[in-house]
C-alpha cells in the first residue's frame, strides 16, 4: 500500500477513535463538564496530563532543539519534567482539596479579591490562548505535509474534531481522548526511535543508546558526534557553551511556567481524592519521562544521521559531499514544503552542511573551494522526518503523522478548556450572574468552548507575527503570576489581599516590560528598546529566562505588603488550614 | 481540641520537612549535577561524555520521578498517622 493511502488510514482511525469516545463521554452536569466528575483514575489521570502536557512542541520540535545545539539545550528536559516535582508537593493535592473548577477561583477565594481573581483570568487566557495557536498551526503543517491537504483545510478539519469531543463532553470528553492521544503519540514517538537506536548502536532502549558506542566504528556516539561535528567547524554537542546564571534561571522558568500552567493544573482537579493527586503526578511524569528520555537520544541520532548523509567522505575531499543529484527522497520530500533548502553556492553541485559563522573554520572552508553553507534545515523537521531518514516502513512514517496530530489537539483541547472554564465560570457565573442555573453554566460553558475553538481556529489560520515568541509570554505569565500566588495561597497564611494582588501585578509588570523591552512592544519588531542578544541583557538573562526572576519578585513584594496591613480575616486562615488537610475532599466532588 | 490542634500542627512539620528536602535534592539533580556543578564531575566519564551531561539529559528525570513517588508514598503515610486520611 502506498505511503498516502496509508497515512490517510491511520490517521482516519484515530480521528474516527477520537469521535466514537466523543459520543460515549457526554458531560450531563457542570461538575462532569470543568471536572470529568471527579471520578478520574490517578493513572488514567496522569496518561491524560502527560497528552495535555506534551504539545506540538514536545513532539515536534524538542529533540529539534537538542539536536541543533547538544547539550545548552538540556534546559528544555529538566525545565518541563522538574515541573511536576512543584506540582506534586506545592500545588495538586491542596488545590484538590480546595474542591473548586478554576484556577483563578481559588485565588479570587484565597485572597477574597474580585481583582485578584480578575489578574489571574487574565493571565490565564493570555498563556493559554497564545500557546495554542502554536497547536493549531502545527495541525495545519502536519496535515498538509503528511495528508497533502492545503493547511487551512487540515484545520478546520482539525478544529471540527477538537469541537466534537471537546464541546459535547468538556473535561470528561477530553480526559478520554487524551488518553487514546497519548497512545498514539508515544507510539509514534518511541518507535522510529527504537529502529534508529538499533540501526546506530544496537541498543533497544534510546535512553542506553545515546551513550552507547556505534556500531559502525565502536566509538562513543557522543564522542563520535563531537568529531564529525567539530570537523564541519560546528561547536560541540556535549560541550557548555552558555551562560551558566541565564541557563539556570531558564530552566527554573520552565519549571515553575510548568507547574502555574491552569491546563495543567485543573487536570488534577479530576481525580477523587487529595492522595489520588500525589500519585497521579507522579504517573504524569512517568508518562512524560517516556518521551522526554527518548527525546535526546532522537536529537543526538537524527543530527548524526543528517551529517553522515550530505558528508559522505573525508571533509574538504571533493567528493566528501553528497551531489545534489543523489540526494534521498526524503530531502525532496521536505524540500517541497520549503522546510529544507538548497542553494549551491560555490555551484559545484554538491552539498556542503557546515557552520559558516565559525571564524576559526572559515580558512578551512576557503581552501576547500566552499562559499557558505548550502543547507538550510528547519529544526522542527527532525522528528518528522526521522523515520524516513532511517528508511523506515511507511507505516511508522503514517504512524508519526498521526503522533504529531495527537499531540496538537490533546494539548489544544485542554487549554480550550482552561480558557472556556475561565470564561463561564470566573467571568459569567463569578462576576456577571451568579446565580445563573446549572443548565444555564453547562450551556454558557459549551458556547464557550464554541467560541474559544472559533478564536484559536482564526488565529491559527492568521497567527499574529510574534506567534514564536509568544512561548516566552506563556511561561512568563504563568511563572511570575500565578505559580507565586498559588503557592504563597496554600504555605504563607498570613498573605492578605493586598499582598497578593500587589505582588502579582509587580511580578507580572516587570516580567512583561522585561520581555518587551528587548522583544519590541506587544512584539511589534523595531519598537525594542535594546537589541535581543546576549551582551544587552542584563546579567545576560534572556527575556525567556526573566520568568523565574519575576516569580522572586511577586514572593518578596506579596510578603512585605502582606505583613506592612491587616491579617486575613479568620474564615481565610480557616480556609488556608482545611485545605492543608486531606480528609473531606471527596465530599466536595459536586461542586 | 488542644491535642487535635497539636497533632495538626505536627502533621503540617513534618510534610514541610519532607517537601523542603524533596526540593533540596530535586535542585542538586538539576540545577547541581545538571549545570552549575557539572565541571566538578567531569572526572566521571560516561558513554562518550562525563555524568553532567547524563545527570542533565537523563538522570535528572529519573530523579524526579522516584523524588514524586518517595513523597506521594511518605504523605500518604503520615495522613494515616495523623489520622488526617480520607476512607
Amino acid at each position: 500500500m502506498d505511503l498516502q493511502t496509508l497515512t490517510y488510514l491511520v490517521v482516519g482511525a484515530t480521528f474516527a477513535l477520537y469521535i466514537g469516545i466523543a459520543i460515549w463521554a457526554r458531560a450531563g452536569t457542570t461538575g462532569e463538564f470543568y471536572a470529568a466528575g471527579r471520578g478520574v483514575h490517578p493513572v488514567t489521570n496522569g496518561m491524560a496530563t502527560a497528552a495535555d502536557w506534551m504539545s506540538a512542541a514536545s513532539f515536534i520540535s524538542m529533540a529539534g532543539l537538542i539536536a541543533f545545539v547538544g547539550y545548552d539545550n538540556s534546559t528544555f528536559l529538566m525545565g518541563w519534567t522538574g515541573g511536576y516535582v512543584l506540582l506534586a508537593m506545592l500545588l495538586a493535592p491542596y488545590l484538590r482539596k480546595f474542591g473548586k473548577f478554576t484556577v483563578p477561583e481559588f485565588i479570587g477565594d484565597r485572597f477574597y479579591s474580585p481583582t485578584a481573581r480578575f489578574v489571574a483570568v487574565v493571565c490565564l487566557i493570555v498563556a493559554s490562548l497564545t500557546y495554542v495557536i502554536g497547536q493549531m498551526t502545527g495541525v495545519g503543517v502536519a496535515f498538509s505535509r503528511f495528508l497533502n491537504v492545503r493547511a487551512d483545510v487540515g484545520l478546520f478539519i482539525g478544529a471540527a474534531i477538537v469541537f466534537a469531543y471537546a464541546v459535547l463532553g468538556g473535561m470528561k470528553g477530553i480526559t478520554y481522548t487524551q488518553v487514546a492521544q497519548y497512545c498514539v503519540l508515544i507510539l509514534a514517538y518511541t518507535i522510529p526511535a527504537i529502529f534508529i537506536s538499533l540501526q546506530l548502536t544496537g541498543a533497544a532502549f534510546p535512553q542506553i543508546g545515546l551513550f552507547s558506542n556505534t556500531l559502525a566504528d565502536g566509538i562513543p556516539l557522543l564522542t563520535k558526534l563531537n568529531e564529525v561535528i567539530g570537523d564541519l567547524g560546528f561547536a560541540s554537542y556535549t560541550g557548555h557553551h552558555s551562560n551558566t546564571l541565564n541557563m539556570v534561571l531558564f530552566t527554573l522558568s520552565l519549571m515553575i511556567g510548568t507547574a502555574g500552567l491552569p491546563h495543567v493544573i485543573i487536570r488534577f482537579f479530576t481525580v477523587p481524592k487529595v492522595a489520588d493527586a500525589r500519585w497521579s503526578a507522579g504517573w504524569a511524569l512517568v508518562f512524560i519521562a517516556l518521551l522526554y528520555t527518548v527525546a535526546p537520544a532522537v536529537g543526538a541520532m537524527a543530527r548524526l544521521n543528517l551529517v553522515d548523509t550530505i558528508q559522505i567522505g573525508e571533509v574538504g575531499s571533493p567528493e566528501g559531499n553528497l551531489a545534489y543529484d543523489d540526494r534521498p527522497d526524503w530531502f525532496k520530500n521536505w524540500e517541497t514544503t520549503g522546510l529544507l533548502t538548497f542553494e549551491d553556492k560555490n555551484g559545484d553541485g554538491r552539498i556542503q552542511y557546515y557552520n559558516d559563522a565559525s571564524q576559526s573554520f572559515a580558512t578551512k572552508a576557503e581552501e576547500f573551494g566552499w562559499k557558505g553553507n548550502e543547507l538550510d534545515v528547519n529544526r522542527d523537521i527532525l522528528v518528522l522526518a526521522n523515520p524516513e531518514i532511517a528508511q523506515l516502513p511507511n507505516w511508522v512514517i503514517a504512524l508519526v503523522a498521526a503522533g504529531g496530530l495527537a499531540a496538537a489537539l490533546s494539548t489544544a483541547a485542554g487549554l480550550l478548556l482552561a480558557i472556556s472554564s475561565a470564561v463561564s465560570h470566573d467571568l459569567i457565573k463569578g462576576a456577571y450572574n451568579p446565580n445563573i442555573s446549572e443548565k444555564g453554566e453547562l450551556l454558557a460553558a459549551r458556547i464557550s468552548m464554541a467560541v474559544a475553538i472559533g478564536v484559536a481556529t482564526y488565529l491559527g489560520l492568521n497567527p499574529p507575527g510574534f506567534a514564536a515568541q509568544t512561548v516566552a509570554l506563556a511561561f512568563g505569565l504563568a511563572a511570575a503570576s500565578i505559580f507565586p500566588a498559588l503557592m504563597m495561597g496554600i504555605f504563607v497564611k498570613r498573605i492578605n489581599n493586598k499582598g497578593a494582588v500587589a505582588g502579582m501585578l509587580s511580578g507580572l509588570i516587570f516580567t512583561i516590560v522585561y520581555i518587551f523591552w528587548y522583544k519590541g512592544w506587544l512584539f511589534i519588531p523595531g519598537t525594542n528598546f535594546a537589541p535581543d542578544t546576549p551582551d544587552a541583557w542584563v546579567f545576560g538573562i534572556s527575556p525567556l529566562s526573566i520568568g523565574s526572576v519575576g516569580a522572586i519578585l511577586n514572593f518578596a513584594v506579596a510578603y512585605f505588603v502582606s505583613n506592612a496591613t491587616e491579617e486575613p480575616p479568620e474564615e481565610i486562615q480557616q480556609l488556608v488550614e482545611s485545605i492543608r488537610i486531606p480528609r473531606g475532599a471527596g465530599a466536595a466532588t459536586g461542586h | 481540641m488542644d491535642n487535635d490542634k497539636e497533632s495538626g500542627i505536627a502533621y503540617w512539620k513534618a510534610n514541610l520537612s519532607l517537601v523542603k528536602w524533596s526540593l533540596v535534592i530535586w535542585a542538586i539533580v538539576s540545577f547541581g549535577f545538571g549545570i552549575v556543578l557539572r565541571p566538578l564531575l567531569s572526572g566521571i566519564k560516561i558513554g562518550g561524555t562525563d555524568l553532567g551531561f547524563w545527570f542533565a539529559q537523563q538522570g535528572s528525570i529519573y530523579v524526579f520521578l522516584i523524588l514524586i513517588f518517595f513523597y506521594a508514598w511518605r504523605m500518604n503515610a503520615l495522613d494515616k498517622k495523623f489520622g488526617v486520611d480520607e476512607e
